[in-house]
């Protein structure tokens, strides 16, 4: 099986397992599902690590290496924060007060 | 024992399973905060495992994109206002996409000028990569741009407008079989670059407002899916993994958007709403009755549930802590208070939920379209505020309305239907809304915030006196 064939079946049960887990999600929570699956995909930031920090690399690789990595990793950490942020919101009960 | 082929490719599995755990416990709000943490972890064991790959030696260029990306995305995360999520969004998706485009155009001239050489099958991923990450990228900033009302939020048509978007993709996906088939033709690829990054723009143009919550999503499925090009170039198992989850969650939040107007993929990219009944009788006027906030507060106070349901215009006017007030007075003087929210109600799939747990709004007070209809016959008083289209009854009784057969709110069937508008202007669409004509139908004029906190006021003073 070569390398890129079995890359493929990867691909295509991870598609099947993603639109399993996406539908138990509620709702409710589809704005913060956005921003969690925005900062996942955000793994492109190992593409971006793997060209940037080459031995050899040309000019160019580092510098669009290095714009990846700043993209990729912005959006790693505003993401995560934001889904938390949004998260914290949704509560049950309001707070108790007077 | 050599890390990169025993540790390594552990950690990201382990990664590969975080991401997964993450957007399973988002099933539920009482899990979902664990579930951005393992996300986190997931993050972290792959930077770290891929940090320590024996490729990587420069560390000082990383570093500095490191600091900087989080010096930059922190502010973003926390001083940016709840309303501007759906901006921030498409700004996300922007960036993201871009990475993985510039990513794929820096592994390919490494693959010419260095090697090694790509093979055709890499070659296609890689195609596919850039593709989908310039078009994401700029389709992005033009949804950006329209959300945040730099640009024009209707849709701008012009003859012959689909003919172009379709030539210009058709040059672009035939100039990048070009490139897989003889890859060291490298003067195409900048003309390839170009194309791409002008059919996105041109992709969006035409679309207005109210789809934003469908192209979104769309855009959120072709980033992730240029993630996941991308791992088939790198032979990387996790970033095809991540890529296809990210690809999948878009997609089928663009289905569920779609479905929730009754239109096709199709029709929304190409369709150009809004553009088809700008022309409605509207000469002649039709009666209908209004109330002040005394009387409206009146009849809440006597219900015994009331269904709100907010939709754009709430956002637009800030009323969702207002709406708290309301929701407060209401329940302590004993009735029952519900928020309904459409599927496709705001500017992106969940916007209305945002805003409202922002507003403190307790969660299991929010319901769904498809959860609510069936007791909308039992309700007092259906409140709508800056929603207009999800909740008109044309679209179940004019099959030749624009938004007919699109699932609504059935808002009419509530005892007193109360509707707080500007005026009778009819919205954006253009689609005169039968609901505000009907014998139960009370318009309430005035901004939505103002209005709302007007009536908290008359609420409060009935419960004083009582």
């Amino acid at each position: 099986m070569g390398a890129y064939e079995f890359d493929l079946w990867v691909f295509m049960l991870a598609a099947f397992l993603g639109f399993q887990l996406i539908r138990g999600v509620s709702p409710m929570l589809h704005t913060p599902l956005m921003s969690l699956t925005n900062a996942i995909s955000a793994i492109t930031v190992v593409g971006a690590i793997l060209l940037t920090g080459e031995k050899e690399a040309s000019t160019l690789s580092r510098i669009l290496g290095f714009s990846a990595v700043f993209l990729a990793v912005l959006n790693v950490v505003s993401g995560y924060l934001i889904t938390d942020r949004m998260l914290k919101m949704f509560k049950k009960r309001e707070p108790a007060k007077k | 024992m050599k890390l990169d082929e025993t540790i390594l490719p552990l950690l990201y599995m382990l990664a590969a399973i975080g991401f997964i755990l993450a957007i399973k416990w988002l099933n539920s709000p009482a899990t979902a905060r664990r579930g951005v943490i393992v996300g986190e972890i997931g993050m972290l064991l792959a930077v770290v495992g891929t940090l320590l790959r024996f490729e990587v030696v420069q560390y000082q260029w990383i570093l500095v994109a490191f600091v900087l990306g989080t010096a930059v995305g922190i502010p973003i995360a926390y001083i940016m206002p709840m309303t501007a999520v759906p901006q921030r969004t498409a700004f996300s998706h922007a960036c993201g996409a871009l990475a993985s485009a510039l990513i794929g155009t820096a592994e390919y001239y490494k693959g010419i000028n260095q090697g090694p050489a790509l093979t055709s099958v890499e070659m296609t991923a890689l195609i596919i990569e850039t593709l989908l990450g310039f078009l994401t990228f700029t389709a992005s900033m033009m949804a950006f741009g329209k959300l945040q009302e730099v640009l024009p939020q209707r849709p701008i048509t012009y003859k012959g407008q689909n003919f172009v978007n379709l030539g210009v993709f058709a040059a672009a996906a035939g100039i990048g079989l070009a490139l897989i088939i003889s890859p060291e033709r490298t003067v195409l690829f900048p003309v390839f670059t170009v194309l791409a990054l002008t059919f996105g723009v041109l992709l969006i143009i035409p679309i207005g407002g109210a789809d934003m919550p469908t192209v979104i999503a769309l855009l959120n499925s072709y980033a992730g899916l240029s993630a996941s090009a991308m791992g088939f170039v790198l032979n990387n198992k996790l970033l095809i993994v991540a890529g296809a989850l990210d690809g999948s969650s878009g997609f089928i939040l663009s289905i569920i958007m779609c479905r929730a107007m009754n239109r096709s993929f199709s029709n929304v990219l190409f369709g150009a709403f809004g553009q088809l009944q700008t022309t409605v009788a509207s000469s002649e006027a039709r009666p209908y009755r209004s109330a002040s906030a005394e009387e409206a507060a009146q009849i809440l106070d006597s219900a015994r549930n009331v269904v709100v349901i907010p939709g754009y215009g709430m956002a637009v006017a800030q009323a969702q802590h207002k709406l708290r007030e309301m929701f407060d007075v209401l329940t302590k003087r004993g009735v029952s208070v519900e928020f309904a929210i459409h599927p496709v109600a705001g500017r992106m799939p969940g916007h209305m939920n945002v805003l409202l747990a922002e507003a403190d709004v307790p969660y299991d007070k929010l319901r769904e379209m498809d959860d609510i209809n069936p007791e909308m016959a039992n309700v007092d008083v259906a409140l709508i505020i800056g929603a207009n289209d999800v909740v008109n009854p044309v679209a179940e009784t004019d099959p030749k309305s624009p938004i007919a057969g699109m699932p609504i709110i059935q808002a009419y069937k509530a005892r007193t239907v109360m509707v707080i508008k500007r005026s009778m202007n009819p919205g954006f669409a253009g689609i005169d809304n039968d609901l505000y004509y009907m014998p139960n139908t009370l318009m309430l004029f005035g901004d939505a915030k103002a209005f709302v906190s007007s009536l908290v006021k008359e609420l409060s003073a009935i419960a004083r006196a009582a």
